[in-house]
C-alpha cells in the first residue's frame, strides 16, 4: 500500500517574485512556497506551530521566514523553529522544472 | 598498583553522570566497564520529548559520544544486557556470555515504562514513549497516519501528545483523573493547561478509563470501560514508569519498589550500589535528573573513597516542556489542616500562583502561565525558607529587577545540572565568559532542559554590568550588525547606498540576508533619505504594507477605506454596504479613528474589493499617517470656534500616504473640551477663539502620554505649515519604529520648537517633505491596474485533493 509521490505544478519561476511567498493549497493541506534570494525554491506547512499564523506572509530574510504574528524565526530548509522559541512545520520537496515550480507529495 | 574494576549496568544519564563525577575526582583509580541495552551512547533521554516536537534532532540529544568513551578508556558494552551476579565471585555475565569481574559495580539500570496490562495492549501501533527507538517509531507512524491516543495526561503524555501535533497528527489524550497532571498540579492549573493545551488543537477524555485496544493485528482505536470508543492509528501509553529491578532482585539483592540503598547508594550487599530511577531511597523512587545527579555526585564520593555528605532526598519539581505553556510545580501541593497557600489567580493574563506554607515554612509551589520565579521559589522550598523571605522578595521587586540579584550564591539555577549561582558567577569573571553558551559549554548550567537560560543571561548580565551597560548605551538596530541607527543613516549619506542589500554588505552585516527587524528599517532610512529615485522593496515590509491591508490572526484581511477627516455620505457607505455584503465581511466595525474597518476579507480578494470600493487606502496598516479625527466644529456645534473638519481634511488629504518612522495619528478639536482627543495624539490641534494650538507627542496607546503645547498659530496655513516641518523632523531624526511620544521625550520638545519656529529650517523641511509626497500614488489603485503585481502577491493557488493511495 505505498504511497507513490505525486509532482503538483504550483506556479512558474517567472511569476513568483523573490524572497516573497505565495500560498499553494493542495486538498486540505496549506502549504506556503518560498522564492529564495538565492534563486532556490522552498515549501513549508502553512501554519506557525504558535498560534497557527501564516508563513507565507512572514519576511523572508535568507533561509528563513518571519511569522507575521509574533516574529516567530522559522527555517524554510528544514521546518524548524529558531531558539529561543521551539517547533517545527513540516517541509515539503520542490522541483523545478523548465521554468514550471513543482511539489511534490 | 593495579586499577580497581569498576562496573556500571546501565548506560544512562544517572549512571554515566556518576561515573563522569567519578573521573572528575580520581581519573586514574578505575579500569572502567560499562553495559547498556540500548545501541546508544549515553544521550539526553529528557530531550526526547523535544526530538518530538521537532525542537531537536537525535543527533544531538547525545550527551557522551563514542568518542568520550574512548578517550576516558572505558570498555562500552552496547546493545548487551546484563542477565546475572555472581555476587560471591563478584562477577556479571551479559547476555553475550560475556564474563567481566568487578571491585565494585553501579546499578543503574532505570525504569520500564509501565504497559496497562489490557487487553490488545500487544498490537502493531502501541507503543510506550521511553527512548529513542519509541521516539522513531511515532514520528514514522506520523508519516502515513492521522489519529494518535495518548493514554495518560501527565508530564510524559502531554509532551508526547504536544510532538505528535506538531508531526501533523489529530491527537486524543485520555486521563483518568478528572484533571491534568493531577500529580504535579491542583484542579485549577490543571483546568488552565487543559484550556491552553485545547486551544493548541488536543482534544482531551478526562475520567476515563481505558479497558481494551481495539483492532484486529493493527491498532483501530480504544474502547473505555464506560462503554464510549474513539477511533486510533497509534497508541501511546504514558501512565507511568516502574523500576527496572528485575535482574537485581533475581540475583537476590534487596529490593522494595527499588533497589534499596542508605544514604550513600550503597544497596544490601557488599560492593554493589544502586544510583537512579532504578534506586529507592527512604521509600522514596525518583524520576526526575535533578536528585538523579545529586545521587550520582554523592555515590562518586563514596566509591572514590572520600567522606562525603550524605544524600538526604530531594524535593520533586516539574517544569512541562511544551513550547508557549509555562508550567512548575515543586514539593507539596495539597492543602490540608497545617497547610496553607497563598495564591494569585489572574484570569485575564492566564497566570496562576500557589505558593504552599507549612508551619510557617514555605513548602511547596504551583505556576501557571508565568514561571520567572519558579527558580526562586525552588530554592526557598529546598532551604525551608520561613515565609517572610517569599513576602520580602515580592513586595521588594519591581517588576524590572530580575530574581537573581536577590538571590545568594549558593542557591541553585539550574536544577538538572546543580549549577550554583556562585559557579556561574565564577566561571564567568575566571573564563571571561559573555554569552548563555559559553556559560552552558563551561559550567553545564541550562544543558538539560534548558529552563534556566533566562536566568543564566540575567546572572551574565548581572555580572559583567558597567561592560553590558557600556553595550548597551549604543543600540544597534538589529542582531545583525553592531551599528546604531544614526551610524546606519550617516553611512548612507556618505557612501550613497541605494539597497537594502547594498548596506547590509557594505556595512558588514552578520547576516546575509538580514532579519525581520533591519530589513524594514532600512527600507525605510532609504526611503528617507532618496525619497524620489529610492524604489521601495516589497519585500522588505511587513506584511500589512506589503499588501495594504490588516492581517488578521486567521489570516483574512481587514481594509479600511479613507475618509478624509473621519466625514463620509451615503454613496460611500452605500458601496461599502454592498462590498459588505458582496464579499461575506464577518465584520464592520467603525474604528477609534472614525472609520470604517471591513473584517474578513481573504487574500485574494482584496484587488476586487478595492476596484468594487473605489475609494483611496484609509492606511490602517502603515507606517504612515493613519487618521486625521475631527470633532463637528463651528458648523454645527454650539461650542464650537473653529472649522475642524475643513482644517482636518485638509491635513489629511496633504500628508497621507507618506513614510513615517511610526504611525502618525492626528485630530482637530474646535475648542478646549477637546471631542477629537487632540491630547492624546502625535499631533492635535485644539481650536480656541481665532486661533490653533498645536500639541505633540500624545499617546493613547501603550505609552500614554499627553501631548505638550509646541506653539499657537492663527491661520489654518499656518497649522499645515508647522506640521509638515514636524512630520519631515520626525522622519529625519526618529528611529524606525519609534512613536512621537518617545521621541519627543528623546529630543525633548524644546529642540523640536526650535526648529519649527526656525523660518528658514521650516521652509526647507517642508522643501523635503514636499519632494517625498510628490511621487507617491495611490497604492490600491496601483494594485488594481497591475496584473503583475496581484499574480505575484495576492493569487494564491488552489489544487483540489489529489488521491493517493
Amino acid at each position: 500500500m505505498g504511497k507513490t509521490l505525486q509532482k503538483i505544478k504550483v506556479s512558474t519561476v517567472k511569476e513568483m517574485p523573490k524572497n516573497l511567498g505565495k500560498t499553494v493549497t493542495i486538498g486540505s493541506q496549506e502549504i506556503a512556497l518560498f522564492h529564495l534570494a538565492n534563486g532556490e525554491f522552498r515549501a513549508i506547512e502553512n501554519r506557525c506551530p504558535h498560534k497557527g499564523g501564516v508563513l507565507v506572509e512572514g519576511i523572508v530574510s535568507g533561509d528563513h521566514v518571519f511569522c507575521p504574528m509574533h516574529d516567530w524565526k522559522i527555517s524554510v530548509k528544514n521546518g524548524k523553529v529558531q531558539k529561543p522559541d521551539n517547533g517545527c512545520v513540516k517541509t515539503f520537496n520542490v522541483e523545478i522544472e523548465n521554468g514550471d515550480v513543482y511539489i511534490v507529495l | 598498583m593495579a586499577k580497581q574494576k569498576l562496573a556500571l549496568i546501565g548506560n544512562g544519564m544517572a549512571g554515566v553522570r556518576c561515573i563522569e563525577e567519578i573521573l572528575k575526582i580520581q581519573p586514574e583509580m578505575f579500569e572502567v566497564t560499562v553495559f547498556g541495552s540500548e545501541p546508544h551512547p549515553n544521550y539526553d533521554r529528557i530531550q526526547l520529548s523535544n526530538v518530538l516536537q521537532g525542537a531537536t534532532t537525535i543527533d544531538d540529544i547525545t550527551i557522551n559520544d563514542w568518542n568520550w568513551y574512548k578517550e576516558n578508556n572505558i570498555t562500552l558494552f552496547s546493545g548487551e544486557t546484563v542477565m546475572n551476579i555472581d555476587m560471591a565471585k563478584q562477577i556479571i555475565y551479559s547476555d553475550t556470555n560475556r564474563e567481566v569481574e568487578y571491585d565494585q559495580l553501579i546499578l543503574a539500570t532505570g525504569s520500564i515504562p509501565f504497559i496497562l496490562p489490557i487487553k490488545g495492549a500487544d498490537k502493531k501501533g502501541v507503543t510506550a514513549f521511553r527512548n529513542i527507538e519509541d521516539c522513531e517509531k511515532m514520528i514514522e507512524y506520523s508519516k502515513s497516519n492521522k489519529k494518535a491516543a495518548v493514554i495518560g495526561g501527565g508530564l510524559l503524555g502531554l509532551e508526547a501528545a504536544r510532538g505528535l501535533l506538531n508531526l501533523g497528527m489529530q491527537v486524543e489524550v485520555i486521563h483518568l483523573s478528572e484533571y491534568l497532571m493531577d500529580r504535579q498540579l491542583d484542579p485549577t492549573a490543571g483546568k488552565m493547561l487543559q484550556r491552553e493545551l485545547e486551544s493548541q488543537g488536543m482534544n482531551f477524555h478526562l475520567g476515563k478509563q481505558t479497558q481494551e485496544v481495539l483492532g484486529e493485528i493493527d491498532v483501530k482505536g480504544l474502547r473505555f470501560s464506560d462503554g464510549d470508543e474513539i477511533s486510533a492509528d497509534l497508541v501511546v501509553m504514558a501512565v507511568g514508569i516502574k523500576p527496572n529491578v528485575q535482574m537485581a532482585q533475581k540475583c537476590g539483592i534487596p529490593v522494595n519498589r527499588g533497589i534499596i540503598v542508605d544514604d550513600y547508594m550503597q544497596t544490601r550487599i557488599p560492593n554493589i550500589f544502586a544510583v537512579g530511577e532504578c534506586a529507592e531511597h527512604r521509600e522514596m523512587v525518583y524520576g526526575l535528573v535533578a536528585p538523579l545527579y545529586e545521587q550520582g555526585k554523592v555515590l562518586a564520593k563514596r566509591i572514590c573513597g572520600m567522606e562525603g555528605k550524605a544524600y538526604e532526598g530531594s524535593v520533586l519539581s516539574t517544569k512541562l516542556k511544551i513550547s508557549g505553556v509555562d508550567v512548575f510545580s515543586a514539593g507539596e501541593i495539597f492543602e490540608d489542616e497545617q497547610a496553607k497557600s497563598i495564591k494569585e489567580f489572574n484570569e485575564w493574563n492566564g497566570t496562576y500562583k500557589k505558593v504552599m506554607i507549612r508551619n510557617g515554612r514555605i513548602s511547596g509551589a504551583v505556576l501557571f502561565g508565568d514561571t520567572t520565579e519558579s527558580n526562586n521559589l525552588l530554592s526557598m522550598i529546598n532551604k525551608n525558607a520561613e515565609v517572610s523571605e517569599y513576602l520580602e522578595v515580592g513586595a521588594s521587586e519591581g517588576p524590572s529587577v530580575s530574581l537573581v540579584t536577590t538571590m545568594s550564591n549558593e542557591d541553585i539555577i539550574c536544577g538538572c545540572n546543580g549549577v550554583t549561582k556562585g559557579d556561574i558567577m565564577t566561571a564567568i569573571e575566571s573564563n571571561g565568559l559573555t554569552s548563555i553558551e559559553e556559560v552552558k559549554g563551561c559550567t553545564s548550567a541550562s544543558r538539560s532542559c534548558g529552563g534556566c537560560k533566562p536566568l543564566v543571561g540575567d546572572i551574565l548580565e548581572m555580572t559583567l554590568g558597567a561592560d553590558f551597560s557600556e553595550s548597551n548605551q549604543k543600540e544597534s538596530i538589529c542582531t545583525c550588525t553592531t551599528l546604531s541607527r544614526d551610524e546606519v543613516v550617516a553611512e548612507i549619506r556618505e557612501k550613497n547606498l541605494t539597497h537594502t542589500r547594498e548596506v547590509m554588505n557594505v556595512l558588514g552585516w552578520n547576516t546575509s540576508d538580514g532579519c525581520s527587524k533591519c530589513k524594514p528599517a532600512l527600507n525605510y532610512y532609504l526611503g528617507m533619505i532618496h525619497p524620489v529615485e529610492y524604489e521601495d522593496e516589497k519585500e522588505s515590509r511587513y506584511v500589512n504594507e506589503r499588501l495594504h491591508a490588516n492581517i488578521q490572526k486567521d489570516g483574512t484581511f481587514s481594509v479600511v477605506p479613507r475618509m478624509y477627516g473621519g466625514v463620509t455620505n451615503p454613496d460611500q457607505l452605500r458601496k461599502i454596504a454592498n462590498v459588505a455584503d458582496k464579499y461575506n465581511v464577518k465584520l464592520l466595525k467603525v474604528t477609534g479613528g472614525q472609520r470604517i474597518d471591513l473584517f474578513g476579507v481573504e487574500k485574494e480578494d482584496l484587488p476586487s474589493v478595492w476596484a468594487d470600493l473605489d475609494m483611496p487606502s484609509g492606511y490602517a496598516y502603515g507606517k504612515t499617517l493613519r487618521t486625521v479625527k475631527t470633532c463637528v466644529g463651528e458648523n454645527f456645534c454650539r461650542f464650537g470656534t473653529q472649522d475642524s473638519i475643513g482644517l482636518g481634511i485638509a491635513l489629511e488629504k496633504k500628508f497621507e500616504r507618506v513614510g513615517t518612522p511610526h504611525k502618525v495619528k492626528m485630530a482637530v478639536s474646535a475648542c478646549p473640551r477637546n471631542c477629537a482627543e487632540s491630547g492624546i495624539k502625535d499631533l492635535g490641534v485644539v481650536g480656541v477663539d481665532g486661533a490653533w494650538e498645536i500639541y505633540i507627542g500624545g499617546n493613547g496607546g501603550t505609552h500614554l502620554r499627553a501631548a505638550e503645547l509646541l506653539c499657537k498659530v492663527k491661520t489654518s496655513d499656518e497649522v499645515i505649515e508647522i506640521t509638515g516641518a514636524y512630520i519631515q523632523h520626525y522622519r529625519e531624526t526618529a528611529n524606525y519604529l519609534e512613536r512621537t511620544s518617545v521621541w519627543v521625550e528623546r529630543v525633548g520638545v524644546d529642540s523640536i520648537k526650535a526648529i519649527t519656529s526656525d523660518k528658514q529650517k521650516r521652509i526647507e523641511l517642508n522643501q523635503r517633505l514636499n519632494e517625498a509626497l510628490s511621487v507617491l500614488q495611490e497604492p490600491w489603485k496601483e494594485i488594481i491596474e497591475s496584473n503583475a503585481i496581484q499574480t505575484g502577491l495576492f493569487q494564491k493557488v488552489k489544487i483540489p485533493a489529489i488521491s493517493n493511495k
